[in-house]
């Protein structure tokens, strides 16, 4: 494995692909997310979402946020050539939700937001809590895993240049 | 922002190596090895260490204990004593006056001025109490990883080297490379492929 800070910088676009494969996903194949696990009932994007334009050695950030904010601007971003950086995500399962927010070159959790758990009233229910909590950010943790696995899959072989890319490249168009 | 916080930030480790048996023994040696200090009414103006879980103002691991279900729970902790510019200016003039005074000359030279000012910060960190940052871990002791509560970049740094410190394992954060190389179903060629990967043009 080549030095790890080195392999940061040099590979932190897999992570930004993955967020644009992501929203791609989201977007254009909500099934594809519970044949990978059949608990999630949606994926979606949340309220953020910050996307990088490096071409021509400038690098142009565009930020689009708000509840109810439009991706038309993401979208036509996409189409200059940008790729998402970060993105805020809204994942359910029957009857719970998680928000929380990814960077692209790090997948790093950050603003996540599990359901509710139960108030902590004495010293003796911090561990009853703290285990369901656990229980809880594993959640979303092992959900971006296997999706990021699930890219990884899809990214080291052909299908990737000859099946996505395409696809993606239609969507970004329309 | 922590593990009972309302909104948390997580970055995930991958553990390298296994501890000596056994290991909630050796565990607890670790972090007792390394617990923070206080430095309140001390010289120092930083230290880092592990503090309990949920009380960080407490290093006792045997009343507040760090296995919580099959997780390993506790919390490193920076002390920093930051003081500002402008007090160590104004004491700093203060300082030079008086000697100038008492020595009746009109200069000090640099090396003189550069001793002044040592002993100004060396005091006032004695008359300053230290910012406690607290932060949590989980630590899945057989799945070898380890999600930190912080994105923050220094915190990552000081808890990458003071884990190391405490347990002579070595963290590994995980991000799209290493999660590709270390955690991930991929098969050694798909490895390979990652590897030898270009960014992808999106657009036509």
């Amino acid at each position: 494995m080549i030095d790890v800070s080195v392999a940061y910088n040099r590979y932190k676009f897999i992570g930004n692909e993955f967020l644009t494969w992501l929203w791609f996903t989201i977007d254009t194949n909500q099934h594809f997310f519970s044949t990978m696990d059949e608990t999630i009932t949606s994926l979606y994007v949340g309220n953020r979402i910050v996307l990088e334009n490096s071409i021509n050695d400038a690098s142009e950030i565009i930020t689009i946020k708000g509840d109810d904010a439009g991706l038309e601007e993401g979208l036509l971003s996409l189409r200059k050539g940008a790729v998402v950086i970060e993105m805020n995500l809204s994942y359910k399962t029957e009857n719970q939700e998680w928000k929380f927010t990814l960077k692209g070159e790090s997948l790093s959790f950050s603003s996540l937001k599990i359901p509710e758990t139960g108030p902590v009233e004495t010293k003796d229910d911090i561990e009853g809590i703290m285990l369901e909590k656990a229980y809880l950010y594993e959640k979303a943790v092992d959900v971006i895993n296997l999706l990021f696995n699930a890219f990884l899959k899809i990214r080291s072989t052909v299908v990737w240049n000859e099946k996505t890319v395409p696809k993606i490249k239609k969507w970004v168009q329309a | 922002m922590g593990i009972l916080s309302s909104s948390a930030s997580i970055t995930q480790y991958h553990v390298e190596g296994k501890l000596q048996e056994p290991i909630l023994e050796t565990v607890a040696k670790g972090l007792k090895k390394q617990a923070v200090k206080e430095i309140d009414n001390e010289t120092s103006d930083e230290e880092i260490g592990w503090s309990c879980f949920n009380d960080p103002f407490s290093i006792d691991f045997d009343r507040s204990p760090f296995l919580i279900g099959t997780y390993l729970v506790f919390s490193m902790r920076i002390d920093k004593k930051s003081i500002p510019s402008k007090i160590i200016q104004k004491h700093y003039t203060l300082e030079i006056k008086k000697k100038l005074e008492n020595s009746g000359r009109e200069f000090l030279s640099k090396t003189e001025k550069k001793e002044i000012k040592d002993h100004v910060i060396h005091i006032l960190n004695l008359r300053i109490p230290a910012t406690p940052n607290v932060y949590d871990l989980i630590w899945k002791y057989e799945a070898n990883t380890l999600w930190f509560f912080s994105n923050l970049k220094g915190a990552n740094e000081e808890l990458e080297t003071l884990f190391t410190k405490s347990f002579n394992l070595k963290l590994i954060r995980l991000f799209p490379y290493t999660m590709a190389a270390l955690t991930s179903t991929l098969s050694d060629m798909e490895k390979d492929a990652i590897s030898q990967l270009t960014p992808t043009r999106l657009t036509e």
